[in-house]
């Protein structure tokens, strides 16, 4: 259970890092509002809550791993390493141009903080599960968390991690799934029914939880859950709304990947100031 | 065959590494994948950090030579290659040095992104061992051979592409691609085949070897064609008196392009061999680098755009004119 004054952050957090992810964006005319607004109390959660990650040591070996496998929504984590200070604010306006450390997916080369390059839906659990058995092997007791899309559970090498993860008993393993039920096309519905996720993975052997995924309470208590977790990886279905913040592209699959006008631009950050904490 | 010495071409630097080759019958076979696992096994027992992982083809890769010594530094992921070099780049971005073990096609065309976003993208320390890479996995025809697997490696950038020509290079191959930083793509041959390196050749990454000196033309090949140059060296100064060098160019990727065009001046004439497709291989990795800096003509030897077939493995490199004779006989027409 957050305190009152932790919930009151966190809530803060998520309400600034969505104006930054709109302004970025805006700024580069070009990148992925909808998934990047979905995930943003999941990620204020997992930096300034769960994780054992101390911004001004990225590298420490010791340090939770994170992969952002749906690594079309990194402009907000490029915002929240804004807010942790592991790069400037004034960087985010750089995203997506040429010679920025602001690549329009991931790059773990060019950012530190960055764990995993990504972008082609589908790596990142694999990548999760290897520093998860890395850890095992130096007997680490740091946790892998990784975030993948709904529609991202369609790339059939997901389930190839999932059966590995399973088998090698993977406990220091977590999986969440920003579930907004929209994809690039339409909804998970209507392009490739997923099905029953939960009895899926449960199937697989994987220990199954489920949250509102705009819930800071509720996020901070299934991620504290999760860490108990032993010989079983973990995955959580965070149910979301995505471009969540703007009432306009709320639940809506044109507000995937499509450029934000001024007009528009002023409607949305107008919406995202007015929310109350 | 025994041929003697052309005297005149005076000793050449790469040939010490050589056992006596010109004794064809005398020379030892060799499994490759035998060694290869063998190599793993050692280098296992010297370096702590090395893991292993196997995508369910151990018996054949012989990766399992690694897991009898080492069960807890080896992953069986099952037959999903994508996921095995997922895992690999994860493992990897920990300090770990995995070596991933699949076959040549797997490795390149079913594993693609992940080769490439994961692992050549990432500069991360992966060695993907490609195994039944060319037609050395003669019996199970196309579907199982890779002859285009270097075109797909070579393309992608930070990616070493190493192909050691037989059983004692194998080895040397293993333990310079873990001594190097930086993701490498090892081809490995199923074959038995004659060894002609001697056992500590070394293998020098992104370096060729001037294995016999030239005067009317080279060959440069690799893999097991490394041997095949030679016997039609040989064969071309007995029957056609032209005097063929022969160069290992057991680097793709870093090209040793300072020795190509040592060669191409020397001899004027270039003529590539290899296990693989003649679109995107070693004679379009050769044909690139001469074209634009010193061009002279060329032969490309390999498939002509064909997929393999099922057979015996000599017999599909006759068929596909990759023997001794097929080779000797392009060059001597290439260079009359």
């Amino acid at each position: 259970m957050l305190t009152p004054d932790e919930e009151r952050f966190l809530k803060g957090k998520a309400a600034k890092l969505r104006r930054l992810v709109l302004e970025a964006i805006y700024h580069a005319q070009s990148g992925h509002p909808g998934g990047s607004l979905s995930y943003v109390e999941i990620l204020t959660v997992l930096y300034f809550h769960t994780l054992r990650f101390d911004p001004r040591h990225p590298a420490d070996p010791g340090r939770d791993r994170f992969i952002l496998s749906k690594g079309h929504a990194c402009p907000a984590l490029y915002a929240i390493f804004a807010e942790l200070g592991i790069i400037s604010p004034a960087e985010l306006a750089s995203l997506r141009r040429v010679g920025s450390r602001l690549q329009g997916h991931p790059d773990m080369t060019k950012l530190p903080g960055i764990e995993m390059s990504s972008g082609p839906l589908g790596l990142g659990l694999s990548a999760g599960l290897g520093m998860a058995l890395a850890a095992r092997l130096d007997k680490r007791d740091y946790r892998t968390y990784v975030v993948l899309g709904d529609g991202e559970l369609q790339e059939g090498m997901v389930w190839e991690a999932a059966m590995a993860a399973a088998k090698f008993r993977a406990g220091n393993l977590t999986a969440i799934v920003d579930f907004n039920g929209v994809q690039l096309d339409g909804t998970t519905d209507e392009i490739m029914p997923l099905g029953d996720l939960a009895a899926k993975f449960g199937s697989f052997g994987w220990q199954v939880m489920e949250t509102d995924g705009h819930d800071v309470n509720a996020l901070a208590g299934v991620f504290a859950e999760a860490k108990k977790a032993v010989d079983k990886p973990v995955v959580i279905f965070a149910r979301t709304i995505k471009g969540k913040g703007v009432s306009y592209m709320e639940g809506r699959y044109q507000w995937h990947g499509q450029v934000i006008d001024a007009e528009k631009y002023q409607l949305a950050i107008a919406e995202l100031e007015a929310v109350k904490i | 065959m025994n041929i003697n010495m052309d005297m005149d071409m005076g000793p050449v630097a790469g040939e010490k590494s050589l056992l006596n080759y010109r004794d064809w019958a005398a020379l030892p076979r060799k499994s490759c994948r035998e060694a290869y696992g063998a190599a793993l096994r050692r280098l296992g027992e010297i370096n702590d950090q090395v893991v292993v992982l196997e995508a369910d083809v151990g018996n054949s890769t012989k990766s399992v030579l690694f897991s009898e010594a080492f069960p807890d530094r080896y992953f069986n992921v099952g037959i999903a290659e994508n996921n095995m070099l997922g895992v690999a780049a994860g493992l990897a971005a920990c300090g770990k040095i995995p070596f991933a073990n699949t076959f040549a096609v797997f490795a390149t065309m079913r594993a693609g992104d992940p080769l490439r976003s994961l692992i050549a993208y990432t500069g991360l320390n992966v060695k993907v061992a490609a195994s039944y890479a060319g037609l050395s996995d003669s019996y199970d025809g196309a579907t199982h051979q890779s002859v285009e697997d270097l075109a797909i490696a070579r393309a992608l950038p930070n990616l070493t592409v190493l192909v050691p020509a037989d059983a004692h290079q194998t080895v040397q191959a293993v333990m310079a691609a873990a001594a190097y930083r930086g993701p490498v793509f090892i081809r490995l041959s199923r074959a038995v085949l004659p060894v002609i390196y001697k056992e500590e050749a070394g293998f020098p990454i992104g370096r060729g070897r001037v294995l016999r000196r030239g005067a009317d033309v080279t060959l440069i090949a690799c893999g097991y064609m490394v041997y095949k140059a030679l016997q039609a060296a040989e064969m071309l100064a007995a029957d056609y008196s032209i005097k063929a060098g022969v160069i290992d160019m057991s680097t793709i990727k870093p090209l040793d392009t300072a020795l190509l065009r040592e060669a191409a001046e020397e001899t004027g004439r270039i003529v590539t061999i290899e296990e693989h497709s003649i679109h995107g291989g070693l004679g379009s990795a050769v044909a690139e680098y001469l074209i634009q800096h010193h061009p002279v003509p060329m032969r490309l030897l390999g498939l002509p755009d064909v997929f393999g077939e099922s057979g015996d493995y000599e017999a599909l490199l006759t068929h596909f004119r990759l023997d001794a004779p097929g080779i000797t006989k392009a060059v001597a027409d290439f260079c009359r």
